[in-house]
């Protein structure tokens, strides 16, 4: 019976996406990706963006992705907004999701701060010349290789695999002379799982890319936190996601205050794209306990081609 | 020389402290971005882009944006607070700056720990994150 509710409400959520992208409101967007968006009250754009959002949020939650690498590919790619403001907006809306879960995860001791200094101390520094970068390159540039890394995220949401808890025979020095370490309660089985990191090194070295990527095009970078610390550091698979997402609340800072600080925020556009994703995020939750997420992973990363290949195209000017 | 600080299941004492900091933060900047959207949408302050004017500007790339506006790059906003559209900056930057807090707070604990190496690095992160802060670095299409 479990089951067959958890296949039903996947089929409905599918149901729903593809009634959503061909609806008035995403029909509406793509039709009014003009150099102006006449015609309509000021409040148009603004509601709609609250109704994508709050849908972007629910997909988000049940996808296993943050709400930036949805929010920059599909807003840019259908909406009247300039990339520079999108990319501004993304980082934001990111950066909010990662401040709302980070307390949390850290009180529980998922999140680990050890852990995360290091790695944040890259990555954020990285993520202010990948924002530099990306506001001082061309749009169409940023936008054709924003697609490109969205098929990429896509072939790698495709591909990757996950350890839950992945086998580090011994501790590299470094993360040894750092101490970084931890123990945590599994949930599900009550065991105690001792974790420690190798690779450290290299992982930090990926952290350089990932941070300029994250500045460069607004994404947020869960997508590549979680596949480095998982599975190159050896961090077991919560403590990875925890990480993960709080890494984004450092990394995001940095980028967010260059984009702040150009003029890349505009709070019509900030503040019903926050509580759009917030309320989505908030019913995604509830969803999340009888839906079936094979099913919404495979309608997330069909999403996520179709905006990669939007972005493509609208770069190279297809 | 690791074994001296076993790990337990309790998060340490600095990230209980960073935690309830970044917690506080981020509700304290939520709430004002929010009580600050409504001052603005509602037109309870005048914005200095007026509603009806601003979606022939968000099409527009950032630099011709600031021209057509006249507006400021970096910390610029602060002087135009007494605009609707411009007061939301408050909240914002409330939820960017909480990480800066978060690190320079915790660095006496780290110290007292003898923690010198986190100590140095939390140090650094305080200052990657106020140079990105500052508006020193400039960039442009």
């Amino acid at each position: 019976m479990p089951r067959r509710l958890s296949g039903g409400v996947g089929a409905k959520l599918g149901v729903l996406f593809l009634l959503f992208c061909s609806s008035p409101v995403m029909a509406a967007a793509e039709g009014a990706v003009a150099p102006s968006s006449q015609g309509h009250v000021w409040w148009f754009w603004p509601l709609v963006l609250l109704i994508v959002t709050f849908v972007m949020g629910i997909f988000a939650v049940l996808g296993g992705v943050g709400g930036g690498v949805l929010f920059v590919p599909i807003i840019s790619g259908f909406f009247p907004f300039h990339l520079d403001f999108v990319r501004g907006t993304g980082l934001l809306v990111a950066l909010s999701g990662a401040l709302a879960a980070g307390p949390g995860l850290l009180k529980m001791n998922l999140a680990s701060l050890r852990l995360a200094i290091p790695v944040a101390l890259i990555a954020s520094a990285c993520a202010i010349v990948g924002a530099m970068i990306g506001l001082a390159l061309p749009t169409n540039i940023v936008q054709t290789a924003l697609g490109a890394t969205i098929i990429g995220i896509c072939v790698l949401m495709v591909t990757a695999k996950k350890a839950e808890f992945p086998e580090v025979p011994k501790a590299d020095k470094l993360s040894a002379a750092l101490r970084i370490y931890g123990v945590y309660q599994e949930k599900s089985t009550g065991k105690t799982i001792d974790w420690k990191i190798h690779r450290t090194p290299q992982g930090l070295a990926l952290f350089i890319l990932i941070g300029v990527m994250a500045g460069m095009f607004g994404l947020g970078a869960g997508w590549a936190n979680v596949p480095v610390l998982n599975l190159m550091m050896g961090a077991p698979l919560k403590i990875s996601v925890a990480t993960s997402k709080f890494l984004l609340s450092i990394t995001d800072t940095s980028a967010a205050w260059i984009y702040l600080n150009q003029g890349c925020v505009i709070p019509m556009m900030v503040v019903p794209s926050l509580v759009g994703i917030m309320l989505g995020s908030f019913v995604g939750v509830r969803i999340l306990a009888v839906a079936k997420p094979t099913v919404i992973r495979w309608i997330v990363i069909g999403m996520l081609g179709f905006a990669g290949i939007k972005a493509l195209s609208k770069g190279l000017g297809f | 020389m690791a074994d001296q600080h076993k790990a337990t299941l309790e998060a340490g004492p600095e990230q209980i402290l960073y935690a309830g900091i970044l917690e506080k933060g981020m509700y304290f900047g939520l709430l004002i971005l929010f009580i600050t959207f409504a001052i603005y949408a509602f037109g309870i302050m005048k914005p200095y882009i007026p509603l009806d004017q601003i979606s022939h500007y968000w099409s527009m790339n950032v630099h011709d944006y600031l021209e057509h506006a006249h507006i400021k790059t970096g910390w610029g906003w602060v002087g135009m607070l007494k605009y609707g559209d411009f007061l939301n900056f408050i909240g914002i930057a409330i939820l960017a700056g909480v990480t800066i807090i978060c690190y320079l707070s915790i660095i006496p604990m780290l110290l007292r720990g003898k923690d010198k190496v986190y100590a140095v690095l939390a140090f650094l992160e305080a200052l990657v994150l106020s140079l990105a802060a500052s508006g020193i670095l400039a960039v442009g299409h």
